[in-house]
């Protein structure tokens, strides 16, 4: 499972960011047309963790969102269910026993999510915590500051006790790319994390802007297309917060069809971590059965 | 400089505050009664009018949240604007074959009617609002709130003095709109964008669209997004097409026709009335 020659994290793969943004806009001007749309759409769709990370959350919010998530709409029962519902720990007992008997997944922030300043030992036992209640998937933060100031072993380390602490639940590690200030920071914590054991790479937690963008997901996509190279294993990719329009989510899709190819396109090694793309998606996937253009008050908010 | 050569203006949208032009990137030439050409204006699409619905839906709250008396003001200044470019508009009407007596006329009557609808902003709650009496310990009334979004198809006689007759009631009951220009005479409405935006109105409220109304009346009137629809033109297919995609999301639909867009009788609060919602509130007291 766990690589046995650890990299030498010291060292920086040079990224050019022009070149990037280049290869990013080329992408973006792909054109997907009638019946490749509506697929793409309904694969997005079914790409979504469905996510609610508030302070005011209730139990009852979290079983509608679980609703949402097993019937997206209900005029179309043919839809795909969502990947999964992600939710902070306390209330992945209340989410796990509404998805009872579904094929959706509960992932759970962890860590002291999402500002990850917090003692080793509480972020054990918060993922621990999350893992006895049911969680299936752990998204957890890095250390920030400890990266910025180049302790990287300290990073690694973290990850792999808590991918330790996960047992069989999978864990998808967030980076916080908004706050990592470069492209050369972003592609060297996906290595870190990667190698430590990340089952996934997750851009963003949603609370710090700029969220996900799609330069930085382009990066991340090719560390784990050289992970894969090097490794054989398979990482999977989590962009997350703000994507909200259903046009940038088949961008997204483009951007992993060209770097990583089709056995990415899956839920199992690529999500969304968003709410909002969830109804966008919906009114496009509408507008193409019916031709008529929608309006978000027809769509249930959950 | 003396072969000097004209530039000729290019005529675009207006959407959310900005002057695209159409996403299609086409255009239609544009010819004056004898048939010259005068210039060439944006051939919109369905996705310009999906894009000027977002741009209402985003600037909706916003208008319908200010003071009734702030709208007034801002209508007012829209007025005041278009008085000092009067000799614009009625040059461009000249342009469209219009006399130069008729098209002074359409210019200030427009201005007035303007003037009118800025009034009644906050007049029409008293006028279409109520005191119910009710059997029970209750305070009860209704009053008028905005539908949200309207629709207006423009018709092609009077081009400016039309738009803004039907768009000024619309504007006064706190909607916001999205409007499809006349096809054969689009720029005087297109030119007022410019007055618009030169004035107070937040971008957003007012969209402007130029292009076949055949390609655009569909979209615009079956938009799930869309609430109410002012047709002004006395076109039996267009008529029908709106009354049949209005039904869908059971939108206002209100068909508006005119022998002479100068007769006073379009100035009335009877045509803010159509795109109004009556919000009745119980609301508890001792008796």
């Amino acid at each position: 499972m766990s690589v046995q020659i650890q990299p030498d994290f010291s060292y920086t793969i040079p990224i050019d960011t022009v070149g990037v943004e280049e290869r990013v806009s080329r992408l973006n001007k792909r054109s997907i047309k009638k019946e490749s749309k509506l697929l793409a759409l309904k694969l997005a769709l079914s790409m979504i963790d469905h996510t609610t990370l508030e302070g005011k959350d209730s139990e009852g919010k979290i079983i509608q969102l679980c609703n949402k998530a097993r019937i997206p709409y209900a005029p179309l029962p043919d839809l795909p269910p969502l990947a999964a519902v992600c939710v902070y720990p306390t209330m992945v007992a209340t989410a796990k026993k509404a998805l009872l008997g579904t094929s959706i997944k509960t992932a759970s922030v962890a860590t002291a999510f999402p500002s990850g300043m917090a003692h080793l030992s509480i972020k054990l036992a918060d993922t621990k915590f999350a893992v006895e209640q049911g969680a299936d998937e752990i998204d957890m933060v890095i250390s920030r500051g400890e990266f910025l100031k180049g302790n990287y072993n300290f990073i690694y380390d973290e990850i792999a006790a808590v991918k330790e602490a996960c047992g069989r639940a999978h864990l998808k590690v967030i980076l916080e790319t908004g706050e990592l200030e470069t492209l050369e920071n972003v592609r060297k914590a996906s290595d870190i994390a990667m190698h430590a054991g990340a089952d996934f790479i997750k851009t963003s937690t949603g609370k710090v802007s700029p969220a996900a963008t799609q330069p930085v997901t382009l990066v991340m996509l090719e560390a784990i297309r050289d992970f894969y190279n090097e490794t054989g294993q398979m990482v999977g990719m989590k962009p997350a917060g703000g994507i909200r329009k259903a046009k940038e989510a088949l961008q997204y899709l483009v951007l992993v069809k060209e770097t990583l190819g089709d056995a990415w396109l899956t839920p199992d090694y690529f999500r969304f971590g968003a709410s909002s793309l969830t109804n966008d998606l919906l009114m496009q996937i509408v507008k193409q059965l019916t031709g008529v253009y929608q309006g978000i008050h027809y769509f249930s908010n959950d | 400089m003396t072969d000097r050569i004209e530039v000729l203006k290019t005529y675009k949208t207006y959407i959310g505050g900005k002057f695209p032009r159409s996403e299609s990137e086409r255009t239609y030439p544009v010819s004056d009664s004898k048939g010259n050409l005068i210039a060439n204006a944006c051939r919109c699409t369905r996705k310009d009018v999906r894009e000027a619905v977002v741009a209402a839906r985003a600037s909706f709250d916003g208008w319908q949240g200010r003071s009734a008396y702030n709208r007034g003001q801002i209508i007012y200044r829209i007025a005041e604007i278009l008085e000092g470019r009067k000799s614009q508009f009625t040059e461009e009407l000249e342009r469209t074959g219009t006399k130069t007596k008729n098209a002074v006329t359409e210019v200030e009557s427009a201005i007035d009617r303007l003037i009118y609808y800025s009034g009644w902003t906050d007049k029409i709650s008293q006028v279409f609002g109520t005191i119910n009496p009710v059997a029970s310990s209750h305070f009860n009334f209704s009053v008028p709130e905005p539908s949200g979004i309207v629709g207006i198809i423009a018709p092609d006689d009077s081009p400016l003095l039309s738009t803004i007759s039907l768009l000024a009631p619309v504007l006064c009951g706190g909607n916001t709109c999205v409007i499809i220009a006349s096809e054969k005479n689009p720029l005087p409405a297109v030119s007022f964008s410019e007055v618009l935006h030169a004035s107070d109105v937040p971008g957003g409220v007012v969209n402007i669209l130029s292009g076949y109304r055949n390609e655009l009346v569909d979209s615009l009137t079956s938009h799930m997004d869309v609430n109410g629809i002012l047709n002004a033109v006395n076109d039996e297919n267009i008529v029908k097409l709106t009354e049949e995609n209005g039904s869908i999301n059971i939108k206002r639909v209100y068909h508006y026709t005119a022998e002479n867009w100068l007769d006073e009788i379009h100035e009335s609060p009877y045509i803010i009335h159509p795109f109004l919602e009556i919000k009745t509130t119980w609301h508890p007291v001792s008796s």
